[in-house]
C-alpha cells in the first residue's frame, strides 16, 4: 500500500515499497527497469504511481537498456531511478561507469540475492559489496548506501537522491532480499518537509563559451546543463576536457580522474553515516551493514545482558568506506567481529583501515540464510 | 546554402578524424542539410551516437550531443525522448554499433515505434578497430577477423527494421549525396521510428582487403549496387541478388510510443 498525498500515518510495508515511496517523495520522475526478483516490486509500484504524477515509467528490453534510458532522461534534468538484483546489476555496470565519468545523476537499487550467476533468486546475500565498488572498469567514484530496515530504506533512498543530485555521482542503494521483503511498521515523514537537494544550476554567460565540466576548485561539482535548454554541449564517455569534448593529454587526463574522486574524498565525513550501540566502553564491536545488522544488534544486547562489554556498529555508507571510524575504534576496542552474508568482503576494508591495531574475527553466511544472533554469540562469548 | 548549414556545425572542432575519402563526411553534410531544410532550431534537436567512426559525427554537430557507449545510443535516446518529448531526437551510428552490440535495442525501439530517427552509416565493417567483420559484411568478403573469407550472411538492415516495426524505412548511399538530405529529412519528419540506411564504405580498413582501396572505386561500387527502387523492381530475381533498392522502402502510420504514453498519463489521472 502506498501513501496518498500528505498522509503520514503509520504503515506496515516491505522495504521495496518504502524505497519506491521514498523515490517518489524525493522527486523521481523517470524509472526504467527490467523484471528481476527480489526487486520487481519497486518497478511495479512505480509503473502505477509515476504516471499519476506525470512521471514516466518504461520497462526496457534488458538491464543495459534500462540503465541507458535513465541516463538519457537524467541528462534532460529528471531525477531518475532503476532497480535490479545481482544478475541485472552485473549488466548495468557498463553504464554505471558512463554515469561516473560523465557525472550523470542516477540512483541504482540493487536488492541483493545469492550468487554467483543466477544463484539464489529469492534468498538473501551480501555478495555484491565489492562489485558495487569496483563492478565497472576503470578508476571511478561511486557512493554506496546500505539499509538494514524498512525505515532506513526510506531514509537512505531519499539520501541517495540528494547525494546523486548534489554531487553528480551515481549512487547505489545496496539493499538485500531481507531488507527488501521484510514488512515493518514505518511512519512515513511528511514529504513536504523533506530536505531535498538539487543539481548545481548551469548559468549562461553571454559572449562566453559554456564549459559544462569546468570547476574553480577540484572538489567542486560542475554546473552541467540539461539537454534542451539551449546550452548545446557535448557529453562523451571518452575522457574529456571541461568543454565536454574528447581529449588525451596526460596532465588533463589525470586532472579529470582526480577531480571526479575529489568530489567524494573531500566529503568523507559528511558522506559516511553509521549507527551504533554501547560504543562507549565496548571491548568487542560487532561490525556489519544491511540486514545482517539486525542480528548483530540483537547479539550485542544479549551479550550485554550477560555482562560482556560488547557493542555494535552498522555502517550505512559502504563506499566510500569510513576509514576514520575504524581508526577511531582502534584507540578503544580490542576486537572487531565483522559479520556479512558473503565469504568476507567488507572485512578486508576493516583489516586495511585498522592497520593491525585490534583483533579481527569474521562471521559469515553463504547459505542463502541470514546470520543469527546465536551464531554471532557463539563466536564472541 | 553553405552559410545556412555552417551554423549547425562546430567549425572549431574541424578537421574531423575521418580518413581522406571516407563517406562519413558526405553523410554528415547530408544530415546537416536535412536539419536545415526542416528549419529546425539547434536547441530543439538532440543527436545521440554510440561508438565507432561514424559515431564521432556528434562532435562536429552544434546541438546537444551525446556520444554514448558502444551500441547504447537507442536506450539513451529513448530516455531523452520520453523525458522531453518536445525534442527532436536523432541518432547517427554505424552498423556494428546499432546491429551487433546494440541489435536488441534496435528491434525494441522499432517495435515501440518511438519517434526517433536513426541515420545508419553502413560501411559493412568495424573501421575504427581496423576492419573486422560486422553484421553487414558481405559473404565471402575478407575481414581482418575473416582472413579465409566471411562465412556469415549479412543482415538486410531495411528488412529487419520493417519486420521489427519501424514505420519509416529508407535506403541510400554516400554516392547519392544529393538525394540523401531529402531522405533524411523525410525520416525526421515522419512521426514514428525511422531508419535511414546509408550504404557507405571504408576504403582504408575494409577496402584494402577487398580490392576497394581507392575511395572512388568504393563510390562506384555504391553507384552500381544501390539502385532506385523502381529500377530495382524491374530487375529479374537473379539480377536483384547483388543489388539493393534505394528510396523510401516502407512507410506506414501506426500509433507512436510517446502518444500512447500520453494516454497512460491520462488514464492514471482518473
Amino acid at each position: 500500500m502506498l501513501l496518498k498525498d500528505n498522509q503520514t500515518k503509520a504503515s506496515f510495508v516491505q522495504g521495496n515499497t518504502a524505497c519506491a515511496q521514498a523515490a517518489l517523495d524525493a522527486g523521481v520522475r523517470f524509472f526504467a527497469g527490467y523484471p528481476i526478483t527480489p526487486s520487481s516490486e519497486i518497478a511495479e509500484i512505480l509503473s502505477r504511481k509515476l504516471p499519476m504524477l506525470g512521471g514516466k515509467f518504461i520497462q526496457m528490453e534488458d538491464e543495459i537498456a534500462s540503465m541507458g534510458a535513465i541516463l538519457g532522461a537524467s541528462l534532460t534534468g529528471k531525477k531518475v531511478l532503476t532497480s535490479t538484483s545481482g544478475p541485472g546489476f552485473s549488466l548495468k555496470q557498463e553504464l554505471i561507469g558512463f554515469a561516473s565519468l560523465c557525472e550523470i545523476p542516477c540512483v541504482i537499487v540493487n536488492v541483493q540475492r545469492g550468487g554467483p550467476s543466477t544463484g539464489l533468486p529469492t534468498s538473501p546475500a551480501q555478495g555484491d559489496v565489492m562489485q558495487s565498488r569496483w563492478g565497472t572498469h576503470g578508476d571511478h567514484p561511486i557512493i554506496v548506501l546500505s539499509p538494514s530496515t524498512v525505515k532506513e530504506t526510506y531514509d537512505l533512498t531519499v539520501r541517495a537522491f540528494n547525494l546523486t543530485e548534489s554531487l553528480r555521482v551515481p549512487v547505489i542503494l545496496l539493499s538485500d532480499e531481507i531488507t527488501g521483503h521484510i514488512h515493518e511498521k514505518i511512519e512515513f515523514p511528511d514529504k513536504n518537509k523533506l530536505k531535498l537537494l538539487s543539481r548545481p544550476k548551469a548559468v549562461k554567460n553571454p559572449g562566453k563559451k559554456y564549459l559544462p565540466f569546468a570547476v574553480s576548485k577540484p572538489e567542486e561539482v560542475p554546473r552541467v546543463a540539461n539537454f534542451g535548454e539551449g546550452f548545446r554541449f557535448n557529453v562523451t564517455g571518452l575522457l574529456h576536457n571541461d568543454d565536454g569534448f574528447p581529449m588525451n593529454l596526460p596532465e588533463k587526463n589525470e586532472f579529470l580522474l582526480t577531480r571526479l574522486h575529489k568530489k567524494i574524498t573531500s566529503r568523507i565525513r559528511e558522506l559516511c553515516t553509521f549507527v551504533s550501540i554501547y560504543l562507549n566502553d565496548s571491548e568487542t564491536i560487532i561490525f556489519s551493514y544491511g540486514s545482517t545488522s539486525r542480528s548483530c544488534f540483537q547479539a550485542a544486547k544479549i551479550a550485554r545482558s550477560k555482562g560482556s562489554k560488547v557493542g555494535a556498529i552498522s555502517i550505512k555508507t559502504l563506499w566510500p568506506f569510513p576509514d576514520f571510524l575504524i581508526q577511531e575504534l582502534a584507540s578503544c576496542v580490542k576486537r572487531v567481529v565483522v559479520c556479512e552474508m558473503n565469504m568476507g568482503q567488507i572485512v578486508h576494508e576493516v583489516q586495511r583501515a585498522s592497520d593491525g591495531r585490534f583483533k579481527i574475527e569474521k562471521v559469515n553466511s553463504i547459505s542463502g540464510s541470514m546470520i543469527t544472533p546465536g551464531e554471532i554469540l557463539d563466536k564472541i562469548l | 546554402m553553405l552559410e545556412q548549414i555552417k551554423k549547425y556545425l562546430r567549425i572549431d572542432k574541424f578537421p574531423h578524424i575521418w580518413c581522406y575519402g571516407c563517406g562519413d563526411g558526405i553523410i554528415l553534410q547530408a544530415f546537416v542539410r536535412a536539419i536545415a531544410s526542416l528549419g529546425l532550431s539547434q536547441d530543439e534537436v538532440v543527436v545521440v551516437s554510440g561508438i565507432g567512426c561514424s559515431s564521432r559525427a556528434v562532435g562536429y554537430l552544434d546541438f546537444d550531443t551525446l556520444h554514448t557507449a558502444h551500441g547504447r545510443a537507442l536506450p539513451f535516446a529513448t530516455g531523452i525522448k520520453m523525458a522531453k518529448p518536445e525534442l527532436t531526437v536523432t541518432i547517427v551510428a554505424g552498423d556494428g554499433d546499432i546491429f551487433a552490440i546494440g541489435g536488441n535495442h534496435f528491434i525494441h525501439a522499432a517495435r515501440r515505434n518511438i519517434d526517433i530517427t536513426v541515420v545508419l552509416f553502413n560501411n559493412a565493417t568495424y573501421g575504427m578497430t581496423g576492419g573486422q567483420y560486422s553484421p553487414t559484411t558481405r559473404q565471402d568478403d575478407i575481414a581482418t577477423t575473416a582472413p579465409y573469407g566471411h562465412i556469415e550472411r549479412p543482415f538486410d538492415i531495411c528488412g529487419l527494421a520493417k519486420a521489427a516495426g519501424a514505420t519509416f524505412v529508407a535506403r541510400s548511399s554516400s554516392y547519392h549525396a544529393m538525394a540523401l538530405p531529402k531522405l533524411i529529412s523525410q525520416g525526421i519528419s515522419h512521426h514514428g521510428f525511422s531508419l535511414v540506411e546509408v550504404i557507405t564504405g571504408c576504403h582504408v580498413c575494409y577496402g584494402k582487403l577487398n580490392d576497394l582501396s581507392d575511395p572512388v572505386k568504393v563510390l562506384e561500387w555504391q553507384r552500381d549496387h544501390v539502385v532506385n527502387i523502381k529500377q530495382y523492381e524491374a530487375l529479374s530475381s537473379k539480377d536483384k541478388e547483388d543489388k539493393m533498392p534505394m528510396g523510401i522502402l516502407h512507410q506506414v502510420t501506426r500509433p507512436e510510443y510517446i502518444d500512447e504514453y500520453r494516454k497512460v498519463l491520462e488514464r492514471a489521472k482518473t
